[in-house]
């Protein structure tokens, strides 16, 4: 790999896979996408949660799944194709049991996500955008996902994993991989991407109450403040 | 004179199931909706623009006015919508609210929507943050079953629903009209504005778009009073907020203090730069405000002293970089996130990205030949204040700030690769085994 | 946003002040900087603009200065002249007078090429492309670009039709915009995003749009080629011609560009009274079918029962002396491609030359009340005495009836849509369906079955102002047309007759009707028989009354009428396709003017080879009687003889001059002509006898089927019709011919949707797959008129007839 080499023939963009037309898409699917766009105002504003739904169940967006949405919302497939394709968490082939993020934006990258997503490349075995042959993980190079106090950062199945390092990274890989609990940093214990995709769609899976309220960073200029004495003004001292 | 910190929003983060309707109660919470729910809408609007409070999702328009420009005769209904698309390299603010204490913005949007006169709230999250969304969810439906929401809050007459919607993946939806879009089903690109979201937002009806954090702040508002609020921060920038802290320093993390703190004071509370190292260049608020260095560890981290220093407060999203990174390379992956992000509607960024990410490419391999900052600079005019939407003009930031800052460092790119001048292990937090290697990675996300 | 003036405002509209370039200018509020410059000669340039798209802003291109929004205050940035909004004492500095304009254009020209191939050589768009233009005006002459153009697998076919070139694209969203805004299809969005953002569709649902083909014409760059006009010619080879559109009533202006003596390609012509800017496919594309072999360059004569070629002077001579025999004893049939200046050849032909008033053009199902209508309601008149296209856009309401105007009338529906998407028109179908089309114009469903039109309308209130629009098979409906009638009077709403046919209304103002003369003089009338006869030098007219179409077949057939002649009809356009071929047949003498090979010709005894549309001139009145050119677009004919000419001829050889050889000659005649002014009295009366009259009885020819129903019917836009043979592309995106019935009435029938249904009657059969449709009126079934290979005239049932259904294939 030199890195140097620029992407600029793109054979496959434009469209969800053809090819593959299975679907896993039942009636209790379609009542479910009926409900979501029963929730809003206006009923295409359930497109995005009926995206996230159809990849919980067909495990990416399907043609399908594509056609039901549009079916449902009485709006055109192209649509749904634009809207499906404009939103990087919506894939095109199917997604890993597991789905691994892991940041390489600037601060990321700098930090030592260059290397993890190397890592975790070669040890899955896949390019990011890929999925294991065995279907257990799909790799991805994400942007930026709100946690920099706790670079460099991963995600299974969208679960904060913080502070990562080269060794975090294997064992979490390894454990996954034969099916231990693995807990996030800051979330639930991971179940799968899925399941995650599901929630994300508006059905929620119970799991709020699990996890810490926050992580160290995030209680670091608390604490501080609580060391020091320090509290925002009494009310009455401001008047 | 007020505390170093001043943690309100984040004062209760570290409780014990902090997230549940029974921890935030136990401390007071939805008090302030019986409070505001007493007063007349146009009160709570008053009362929000006495406090002096301006928006924290990066362009701190004052809160207040904004509600205040919801026509009142518009036959439509009116929508609040939380803007929590946290998306900006650097900002990670609103996801520990969120996660650590969502009954706060819940509560921060009946109070809003109360003073707009809105009865139907949407909170957009965006998507890869799956524990934050979960919690949102729940929040909610224990404020239905507490009562908060629904038909008749509080016994006032008053209805409100919210409706917590998981977006799926694009920076460019935290620009609010793109946000807009996104929400009625759409590809996430920026509207025309005239008309504004005030007038014809959401299903083209008036709208209010605010940042978590600036709905979150308007419950201790109406519990404290205007004046309190206004008695933290300085004249023109006023009240508490949170400051992240990350990057090349000791201890990142959340700080919560009044407008106007210093990168110094807060380093100094967190323990400097890592041990051995120099601070060279941070953000004050995201990769999209201008890069600053040492010389301006002393400038209020305010609305006015950042613009003072040619840059932003932006999300208030200090990212520290020490001497052992290499500016060139960090430039270069910003502008692969603004390239990977561009929703391509416009010109100037989609062609303008594409090729800047080209040509810095070039910089990092010591490629680039004599002249290429300059073309570098004039690319960047050709694209900053021409786009359709502000995604480009943080972008451009970027590189026009490290070139201002660190023109040399970009000369050397004409013969050196970046990462011969700056190892690139050096710089990572732990071993890196073929840190001489430059790992821009061709494919998947950035293609 | 978008700036809606509504066209009985424009007297009132307020104007404001600006300064563009240093030159004052005063534009109506609203308008944008880019219009105002435009106005005083600036042309700001652009590439996502287009007046008749909502503004986007997204090409960057138009860059202006605004050193003072008019409150003293500057634009702190560049401004897109395309979205600003002209403010009173702006100040504008476009690229001629601001360095700032001028760089940002040049660099946006720049990004834009930076991806952009350097194929002009071989791109179809080459010579007049405005990014090309853009390019060689004012773009750079190297570029400093050294990275990697982005590239895709090309032309990807987003319909048969229509191909994209996706690294052409400049991603101006023209296209996009047209199809969800203009005809409301949105068959392609942007896809992808970021520099990977292009115009996509869903692969399995085509760009199958009526108005497809505009995409081809608004693109700025050569990202989106037609399938009939790929790789076929230079623009600068090509002369251009501008035309009327043959095709349907529209009256679309069409630019008709040829080259060597062939036209290569139509475009829609700039005639914002009419079609705007654009036009339909067929109009655009369907212009090869005299390409093929049954095209006929000389003359035929029967001999011994076989048809040989014969020279001109024979075959003159032969018809004359047929004709000569025939005397007043003769008829005239006339079709839809007739111009109007060839119908009053025709009309004047059959009167004056053969002393019959037996012409007909319907050359298609008639209602016994029809002929009335079209004297009283329609013929005679001029151009703003009815309703135009400007009308619908401030109708407030517009009811349409037997009407389904994107099939019938594309144009028609585009504008309706225009005007329900910017002034809040209300439309109302009284129909068997919520079609496409109609739901397309959010319109209120009658469903109605046929038959029930009358007291659909008579449960309808209009206020002055509204619009009723009739189309041609309300005629076949009983008390349709007389109702419409009685409501526009009653309520004060403009009433508008839409014909299928480009030369229908042309027809109609030539005394192409047995009871009708010229400029829609009533042949029972005395005085305007007098009229004509001294304009026509003649001592009088015959006074009799003809016969209509199927009665004349009807006539020759029984050996009554001993002549016929024929020129632009197809015996399968008719209700009862066997009964004109029998007519022709056992006609004594039948006379054929023709394009091409055809069931007429097969059965006539003297075959004329006449013009093509694009070798002659003409006009044909569209629906709101407005008149369009027919030009020659091509001077090098192969068959070089118009009807006109052919006519005098004969007429010549029977001894009694036409007085006219020419088009020219023609519209002389007919403007001296001039139109009658009848008694409003008279007229009325006339109407109300018409209203009086039976309407066409139902027939009962239904077979012994499952169930017995009303058949709704009418023409797909692209169908089966002659005038579209040889386009294979455009018609592989014609809609699918199905059979529509209610959910009810599919239940009923134990079909399913996609299983097939067999309509029949007394002639014969016609197995469709069912479409099942919410809605639809009950007992009613729908099947396209024209669909490729089976049209309903060969089965003799028309729409409002009762027919058998069954489920499953015919035997």
């Amino acid at each position: 790999m030199s890195g140097h080499e620029f992407q600029s023939f793109f054979p496959e963009s434009g469209e969800v896979d053809m090819t593959d037309t299975t679907t896993s898409i039942d009636e209790a699917t379609m009542a479910e996408l009926r409900e979501l766009a029963g929730r809003y105002p206006q009923a295409r504003s359930a497109l995005l949660p009926m995206l996230h739904l159809v990849q919980s169940v067909d495990g990416r967006i399907s043609p399908a799944g594509i056609e039901a949405c549009a079916d449902v919302l009485g709006i055109s497939t192209a649509q749904v194709s634009g809207v499906a394709t404009f939103y990087t968490m919506y894939r095109r082939r199917p997604g890993g049991k597991h789905h691994v993020g892991v940041c390489t934006t600037a601060l990321c990258a700098v930090m030592g996500g260059d290397t993890l997503l190397e890592k975790v490349s070669a040890k899955l075995g896949i390019e990011p955008d890929e999925t294991t042959a065995d279907g257990t993980f799909s790799l991805e190079r994400i942007e930026c996902n709100a946690a920099c106090d706790f670079a460099p950062v991963m995600m299974v199945n969208w679960e904060f994993m913080d502070n990562m390092t080269p060794g975090k990274a294997d064992r979490l890989i390894d454990d996954l991989a034969v099916g231990k609990d693995v807990a996030s940093t800051r979330g639930a214990t991971i179940t799968s991407w899925r399941e995650a995709e599901r929630v994300l769609a508006g059905f929620p899976d119970g799991r709020a109450d699990e996890g810490p309220s926050a992580g160290e960073a995030s209680l670091l200029g608390k604490s501080i403040a609580d060391a020091n004495g320090w509290a925002a003004p009494k009310p009455e001292d401001a008047k | 004179m007020t505390d170093t910190l001043t943690p309100v929003l984040s004062a209760q983060w570290g409780a014990e199931k902090s997230w549940t309707l029974k921890a935030y109660t136990a401390t007071g919470g939805y008090e302030a909706v019986g409070t505001a729910l007493k007063l007349a809408p146009a009160e709570v609007t008053d009362l929000v623009k006495e406090s002096g409070l301006r928006g924290r999702g990066g362009a701190g328009f004052p809160t207040g006015m904004k509600w205040s420009f919801v026509p009142k005769d518009n036959p439509n209904p009116t929508y609040l919508v939380v803007n929590a698309d946290e998306s900006e390299p650097g900002t990670c603010k609103d996801m520990p609210l969120l996660l650590a204490s969502p009954h706060t913005l819940v509560e921060g949007m009946i109070i809003a929507s109360y003073a707009i006169n809105c009865h139907i709230a949407f909170v957009y999250i965006r998507g890869e943050v799956l524990h934050v969304i979960r919690r949102m969810q729940q929040a909610v439906e224990q404020a239905y079953k507490a009562g908060h929401l629904g038909t008749n809050i509080h016994g006032s007459g008053y209805d409100l629903d919210i409706i917590v919607h998981a977006g799926a993946g694009a920076y460019i939806c935290g620009e609010e009209t793109a946000l807009l879009d996104s929400l009625e089903g759409r590809r996430g690109q920026p509207r025309l504005r005239p008309p504004f979201p005030a007038v014809a937002g959401l299903y083209a009806s008036p709208t209010v778009i605010n940042n978590v954090e600036t709905i979150a702040s308007v419950p201790s508002i109406v519990r404290n009073g205007s004046s309190w609020f206004g008695s933290m921060g300085t004249e023109k920038s006023k009240g508490m907020t949170i400051y992240s802290l990350s990057g090349h320093v000791n201890r990142p993390g959340q700080f919560e203090a009044p407008l106007g703190i210093t990168l110094r004071e807060l380093l100094d509370l967190s323990g400097g730069v890592r041990a051995g190292h120099q601070l060279k260049f941070w953000t004050p608020g995201g990769s999209s405000t201008p890069i600053l260095t040492g010389d301006h560890l002393d400038v209020p981290l305010d609305y006015e002293g950042m613009a003072g220093a040619g840059s932003m407060l932006g999300t208030k999203a200090l990212q520290v970089f020490d001497e052992t990174t290499s500016v060139v390379r960090t430039t270069l992956r910003w502008i692969e996130f603004y390239k990977h992000e561009s929703c391509g509607k416009c010109t100037p960024c989609r062609e303008g990205n594409w090729w800047l990410v080209q040509l810095l490419k070039k910089f990092e391999a010591g490629q680039a030949v004599d002249g290429d900052v300059d073309k570098l600079l004039d690319i960047c005019d050709g694209i900053g204040g021409k786009s359709f939407c502000a995604l480009a003009d943080g972008a451009v930031a970027c590189v026009t700030s490290a070139v201002r800052h660190f023109r040399a460092e970009f000369e050397d790119g004409y013969k050196t690769a970046a990462w011969e001048l700056f190892p690139y292990g050096a710089s990572a937090l732990f071993p890196v085994e073929s840190p001489d290697r430059s790992l821009s990675l061709t494919k998947g996300a950035h293609a | 946003m978008s700036v809606v003036t509504k066209a009985d405002q424009v007297a009132q509209v307020e104007t404001i002040g600006v300064t563009i370039d240093g030159i004052e200018v005063q534009v109506p509020k609203g308008t944008l900087a880019i219009r105002a410059a435009e106005m005083i000669g600036i042309a700001i340039p652009r590439f996502c603009d287009h007046p008749l798209l909502d503004p986007v802003g997204a090409c960057r291109q138009c860059l202006v200065e605004v050193p003072d929004m008019g409150n003293g205050r500057g634009m702190p940035k560049p401004q897109a002249s395309c979205t600003l909004e002209c403010a009173p004492g702006m100040q504008i500095r476009t690229q001629l007078t601001s360095p700032v304009a001028a760089k940002s254009q040049k660099g946006m020209l720049e990004f834009l090429l930076i991806n952009h191939p350097l194929d002009c050589p071989i791109c179809d768009k080459g010579g007049e492309c405005p990014l090309q233009n853009q390019a060689l005006s004012n773009g750079a002459s190297e570029s400093r670009y050294e990275g990697v153009k982005r590239t895709f697998p090309k032309p990807v076919p987003i319909s048969a039709q229509i191909l994209l070139d996706r690294e052409r694209c400049v991603l101006c969203a023209r296209c996009t915009r047209f199809s969800e805004q203009i005809s409301g299809d949105p068959f392609i969005a942007l896809v992808e995003r970021g520099a990977l953002q292009q115009v996509g569709r869903y692969a399995d649902d085509p760009y199958n749009s009526y108005f497809s083909g505009n995409v081809v014409q608004i693109c700025p760059v050569g990202a989106l080629t037609s399938a009939a006009y790929r790789f076929q010619s230079r623009p600068f080879d090509l002369v251009s011609t501008e035309v009327t559109c043959e095709h349907c009533a529209s009256g679309c202006h069409l630019r008709a560009d040829q080259r060597h003596f062939q036209i290569k390609r139509r475009l829609a012509a700039e005639a914002p009274d009419v079609n705007e800017e654009w036009n339909c496919d067929k109009g655009r594309f369907a212009f090869v079918s005299a390409r093929g072999e049954d095209r006929m360059t000389r003359p035929l004569i029967r001999e011994d029962g076989m048809l040989r070629i014969a020279s001109w002077p024979e075959a003159i001579d032969a018809a004359v002396a047929g004709l000569a025999a025939a005397g007043s004893s003769s008829g005239v049939l006339t079709g839809g491609r007739l111009t109007m200046e060839d119908a009053y050849g025709y009309s004047k032909f059959a009167r004056a030359v053969l002393g019959t008033n037996s012409i007909d053009f319907r050359s298609r199902p008639t209602g016994t009340d029809e002929a009335a209508f079209l004297a009283t309601r329609v013929a005679g008149r001029r151009l703003g005495d009815g309703v135009t296209y400007a009308d619908l856009e401030k109708a407030g309401h517009v009811v349409l009836v037997g009407f389904e105007p994107e099939d019938e009338s594309p144009l028609v529906f585009l504008r309706l849509r225009k005007a329900v998407r910017k002034s809040h028109l209300l439309v109302t179908a009284i129909a068997a369906f919520a079609t496409a089309g109609t739901t397309k114009l959010n319109a209120t469903l009658v469903a109605t079955a046929p038959g029930g039109e009358a007291e659909a309308l008579a449960g309808l209130e209009l206020a002055p102002g509204n619009v009723i629009l009739v189309g041609e098979r309300a005629a076949l409906a009983a008390g349709a047309l007389a109702a419409a009638a009685d409501l526009a009077d009653a309520s004060g709403a403009k009433l508008a007759w839409v014909p299928r046919r480009a030369g229908d209304r042309g027809a109609i103002e030539a005394g192409c009707l047995p009871g009708l003369l010229p400029g829609g003089r009533p042949l029972a009338d005395a005085t305007a028989r007098v009229d004509v006869a001294s304009a026509w030098e003649l001592e009088s007219l015959p006074a009799e009354p003809g016969l209509e179409a199927a009665a004349m077949l009807a006539s020759a057939a029984s050996g009554e009428l001993k002549a016929l002649v024929v020129a632009g009809i197809e015996p399968s356009d008719f209700a009862d396709a066997a009964a004109v071929r029998a007519g022709l047949e056992a006609a004594g003498f039948v006379v054929a003017l023709e394009n091409r090979l055809s069931e007429v010709t097969e059965r006539a005894d003297v075959v004329f080879p006449v013009a093509l549309i694009e070798e002659h001139a003409g006009t044909f009145l569209n629906w709101e009687h407005r008149a369009g050119r027919v030009n020659t677009v091509v001077r090098q004919a192969n068959a070089p003889m118009t009807d006109l000419r052919v006519l005098a001829a004969l007429a010549d050889g029977l001894g009694k001059p036409l007085g006219i050889r020419t088009a020219r000659n023609a519209l002389a005649e007919i403007v001296e002509l001039g139109t009658w002014d009848a008694p409003a009295t008279k007229a009325r009366a006339t109407r109300k006898a018409a209203a009086r009259k039976a309407a066409k009885a139902a027939s009962t020819s239904s077979t012994d089927g499952d169930v017995t129903v009303k058949l709704s019917t009418w023409r797909q836009l692209i169908d089966g019709g002659r005038g579209q043979d040889g386009e294979e592309a455009m018609a592989a995106t014609a809609r699918e011919s199905v059979a529509r019935v209610s959910p009810a009435l599919a239940g009923q029938l134990g079909v399913a949707d996609g299983e097939e249904l067999t309509l029949s009657c007394g002639a014969g059969w016609y197995t469709l797959p069912v479409a099942i449709t919410p809605g639809m009126a009950e007992g009613t079934v729908w099947v396209p008129t024209n669909s490729p290979g089976t049209p309903l005239g060969e089965l003799g049932v028309v729409f409002g007839d009762d027919v058998a259904l069954s489920v499953g294939g015919g035997e």
